[in-house]
């Protein structure tokens, strides 16, 4: 090995270790994602159980699921509207 | 009873039909009456690595179509005894390939005694590639030691666990083998390219074998020989070893670290 391919591997070097990172970060991302491929139709299925009772909008009802440590919470908000708080 | 084993990886170019007609062939040696299919309808390539492109006369969809019968659409290998190949259409759209057609043929070919069915599935996450992976018990993910790559078949990974038949029944999953191709050892020796250890982590599926980066796959594929039949070539011998680990053989892993170069060879290379 030459005295310049010495050094073009020492630059290249920990290259893979970069990819592999990079990788783990948003493969587990995507993941995450993919497994709560449900979370749109649960979030329509609560606001047509909700409908029932009280007239809310589209956006009155929101989902989310955050990620804690080990943990998943799944998050969800109902704002309702200002006739039914004083009924 | 037949087994259905999907070659696939999202990413195009990674070697999918080289591997295919590998395996196909590798196990056709080992006494298994074998098909490969090529599901890249509209794109047929798997019958030039085959070297039987000049023996096409039906396709798949002329069998999904009933327009042939099987003994007129299978190509037998002429070098390999128990091996055939059926070929894709190369003028239809993808939308031929219907999946009541696809689990027809599948069937007659389970009838027909086949031990192994191996499906060639085409680049992306479309029909075609659904229709390759739906009816699969096994899966061999094709990956290159590149981020792009390992990430598509994390994508197909998801598929196989949510789309896939036995996913969409609630049977067993399917069995999933990782294959990395494209490999060079001296690369990943200089930290320049992502390992197998690495690409098993990310991943989580079991490498059953990485094949070298070799000049014998274009060499095989300029002459359309399935490159198991290169005995005496690196790229051969990985084939044969992915083979063997399949059918349950202990075979420990080659071709991971960079092979050891005289002194002559190091001080030429």
């Amino acid at each position: 090995m030459g005295l310049l391919d010495y050094f073009s591997s020492q630059r290249k070097k920990n290259n893979a270790s970069v990819a592999k990172e990079r990788l783990q970060i948003v493969i587990a991302h995507e993941r995450s994602r993919r497994s709560h491929a449900f979370l749109p139709k649960l979030q329509q299925e609560l606001l047509d159980v909700i409908r029932k009772y009280i007239p809310i909008e589209d956006d009155q009802v929101k989902l989310d699921i955050e990620r804690d440590g080990e943990c998943e919470v799944l998050e969800l908000n109902i704002t309702l509207p200002e006739e039914s708080a004083r009924g | 009873m037949a087994k259905i084993i999907v070659v696939t990886s999202g990413k195009g170019g990674v070697g999918k039909t080289t591997t295919s007609a590998a395996f196909a062939t590798g196990l056709a040696l080992r006494g298994y009456k074998t098909v490969v299919i090529d599901f890249d309808v509209g794109l047929r390539n798997l019958d030039l690595i085959m070297g039987c492109e000049r023996r096409v006369v039906y396709d798949f969809i002329n069998l999904i179509n009933h327009e042939s019968n099987l003994s007129q659409t299978l190509i037998r290998d002429k070098r390999v005894d128990n091996l055939y190949v059926l070929p894709a259409s190369q003028t239809r759209d993808k939308d031929a390939l219907s999946q009541e057609g696809v689990e027809r043929v599948l069937n007659e070919l389970k009838e027909e005694g086949f031990d192994y069915i191996i499906c060639d599935s085409p680049a992306g996450i479309e029909h075609g590639a659904h229709m390759a992976l739906y009816y699969a018990d096994e899966a061999l993910i094709v990956t290159n030691p590149e981020v792009s790559s390992v990430r598509d078949s994390d994508r197909i990974l998801g598929l196989l666990a949510s789309k896939s038949k036995r996913a969409v029944d609630g049977d067993e999953p399917v069995k999933e083998h990782l294959l990395v191709t494209r490999y060079d050892p001296n690369r990943v020796k200089e930290g320049a390219m992502l390992s197998t250890d690495d690409i098993v982590d990310i991943l989580g599926i079991k490498l059953i074998g990485a094949i070298p980066e070799s000049e014998a796959v274009l060499a095989a594929s300029n002459s359309g020989v399935p490159v198991i039949l290169q005995e005496k070539e690196d790229a051969g011998q990985a084939y044969t070893d992915v083979v063997s680990r399949y059918l349950g053989e202990d075979v420990p892993m080659r071709f991971l670290t960079p092979e050891k170069k005289g002194l002559f060879k190091r001080l030429l290379g």
